[in-house]
């Protein structure tokens, strides 16, 4: 590798200019570390704020509006306060596990952004297994939340708990059908591909259920709205995190912000071309790559935030039926229809040729068949769903009319 | 023998992920706390899903963690959450015990032999080539001529397994 400036590469120039060869390495490897874990914490501070202004305005109020112009330093005002907050560890509490859940949190959704590729030169690590990882990583967000409900010794916390859970890994699996769209339309798992394999053509038009699949399943693997059972404030009091205060709460509460940031970010890169912006400008200014790539995954996080605050709550049953009975079907009959039209476009020899996977009028015919397969799916699903509806709706107003008025209470 | 030398960065992580593994079984087999039993195990786990990562299957080491920390760690944790009475053992030992311990030392000097005669002996060459990349084990997992029959197999026991837990489950109608 050459050294052209100090921040596209950065080790070749400090050998360059007189240093150990190793030593450059390992510094290099240390600041992307460490850029790559407080980046995401950084933008959190941001959309802490942002967040709490859209819902504001969404409820009528004004929001954050003491602290600066707009409010604007307001997160730095609650950091100020939470770090000067006694930090409580209850008389009862398994004290080193009690400890390691917030960090653990966190680190479940800084681990994702290991993976992720910023810009077309900038990666953590470009791993060939890069979906898998994300969703196994995924699963110590789910270890942290056991940990600090039992660790509580507060039975609140272990009701959030058993609610989380059952509700974490029953979406896991929607996510990860939904996840292996993009994966078998790329051909890799590898998120670096996936993200070069939309050059031409972004997934989410070849698969549009995918992608709603995966946002719906992602946003209730945040645990926010609609599906924020966890921390029903009515019911549960606060949830898993109840006994936590100050930074340790600060912990949790970062982790979500930044999970749902992150799902942006994954939906960015999985069906919206990630840094891939217009006209290869990205390959010549990579940095260019990092804002189309956050570009992007704001707007999937304002659709998140429109749906967390528009739409009420759902019951713990309601949740259980619609993944269950809707979800996991769909996204298994999605997978192996896209599996099938995807191997039909190619054997009709629809698919772009060998070197022309690039361009946007050479994917045009097989994302006209992957769409309208999609479509009609869609369709399908609705009319069963509408079916199936009209049957409780009957035999609902069937049991009424024999029923009395008031006899069953 | 020089000890800085062969203090490759590889070795210290093999240290440490031996560390975390035998620390973590060794946690699982002398706490008193079910709970903090289950995170030993876990711990363990994730040390050997460490081995994996310094032996380049990163895929193996991807489904260690997903499979073993993900689905049974949290499974562990969840069923002895679910059973209060449990979770602080005031005896050590039941009656079968040396039955165990005779059990445990047997398989472990099978073990022991096992992997320490090929160290000195010849180490021979590995059993197949075929699987070097995640996509050699993709290919692998389903060509006809290698191991699709053990493949299909072993999704036909998880899926009646899966039946057989749904069955039992299933309350009376």
């Amino acid at each position: 590798m050459q050294c052209d400036n100090i921040i596209n590469t950065l080790a070749p120039c400090l050998v360059q200019s007189g240093w150990n060869g190793d030593l450059a390495n390992f510094i290099s490897i240390f600041l992307g570390v460490v850029l790559v874990a407080t980046f995401p914490l950084l933008v959190t501070i941001g959309l802490i704020w942002f967040e709490r202004k859209f819902a504001a305005r969404i409820q009528d109020r004004m929001g954050p509006n003491r602290v600066g112009p707009f409010g604007l330093l307001q997160p730095f005002a609650d950091v100020i306060k939470l770090l000067g907050k006694e930090n409580i560890t209850p008389a009862g509490a398994d004290k080193v596990i009690y400890n390691i859940a917030p960090p653990l949190m966190v680190m479940s959704v800084l681990l994702i952004w290991a993976v992720i590729p910023l810009t077309p030169i900038h990666v953590g690590m470009d791993l060939e297994i890069g979906a898998l990882y994300f969703v196994s990583v995924a699963s110590f967000g789910t270890l942290a939340v056991i940990f600090a409900s039992w660790s509580s010794n507060n039975k609140y916390a272990l009701l959030g708990a058993f609610r989380v859970v059952a509700q974490l890994i029953s979406y896991e699996i929607p996510l990860a059908f939904a996840l292996l769209v993009p994966v078998l339309l790329a051909g890799s798992m590898s998120l670096v591909d996936i993200t070069n394999a939309q050059a031409g053509m972004w997934f989410v038009f070849m698969a549009p259920l995918s992608a709603l699949l995966f946002f719906v399943s992602s946003q209730a693997e945040t645990g926010r709205g609609p599906f924020d059972l966890l921390e029903a404030e009515s019911e549960l009091v606060a949830g898993f995190n109840i006994e936590y205060s100050g930074m340790k709460f600060a912990l949790f509460f970062a982790g979500e912000f930044m999970h749902v940031f992150t799902n942006g970010v994954l939906m960015a890169v999985l069906f919206t071309g990630g840094y891939i912006g217009i006209g290869g400008i990205e390959n010549s200014i990579p940095l260019l790559g990092l804002v189309f790539l956050l570009l992007k995954a704001f707007v999937w996080y304002l659709l998140a935030l429109l749906v967390r605050n528009a739409l009420p709550r759902v019951r713990i049953d309601q949740l259980m039926n619609f993944n269950w009975k809707f979800l996991v079907p769909v996204s298994i009959v999605n997978l192996v229809m896209m599996a099938f039209l995807f191997k039909v476009v190619q054997e009709l020899g629809l698919a772009p040729a060998p070197g022309l996977e690039n361009d946007f009028v050479a994917n045009i015919p097989q994302t006209l068949v992957l769409f309208a397969g999609n479509v009609v799916l869609g369709l399908l699903i609705l009319s069963v769903v509408r079916q199936n509806f009209r049957r409780e709706r009957l035999e609902e107003s069937a049991k009424s009319a024999i029923v009395p008025v008031g006899a069953g209470d | 023998m020089n000890f800085g030398e062969g203090l490759t960065p590889e070795a210290i992580a093999f240290g440490l992920f031996t560390l975390l593994t035998l620390g973590g079984a060794f946690g699982v087999v002398t706490t008193r706390n079910l709970v903090r039993g289950a995170i030993w195990l876990i711990v363990s786990l994730f040390g050997i899903a460490g081995f994996f990562v310094l032996l380049s299957a990163p895929f193996l080491a991807s489904v260690q963690v997903l499979v073993y920390i993900g689905a049974i760690g949290i499974l562990f944790s969840f069923a002895v959450m679910l059973t209060r009475g449990m979770t602080n053992l005031k005896e050590r030992f039941n009656s079968q015990w040396w039955l165990a311990a005779l059990a445990a030392v047997i398989a472990f000097m099978l073990l022991m032999v096992g992997v320490i005669i090929p160290v000195f002996g010849n180490t021979g060459a590995p059993v197949s080539d075929q699987v070097q990349t995640t996509v050699d084990l993709g290919v692998a997992l389903v060509s006809g001529n290698q191991y699709v029959l053990p493949f299909e197999v072993a999704s036909l026991l998880l899926t009646a397994a899966m039946i057989g837990a749904i069955v039992i489950a299933r309350e009376d109608d």
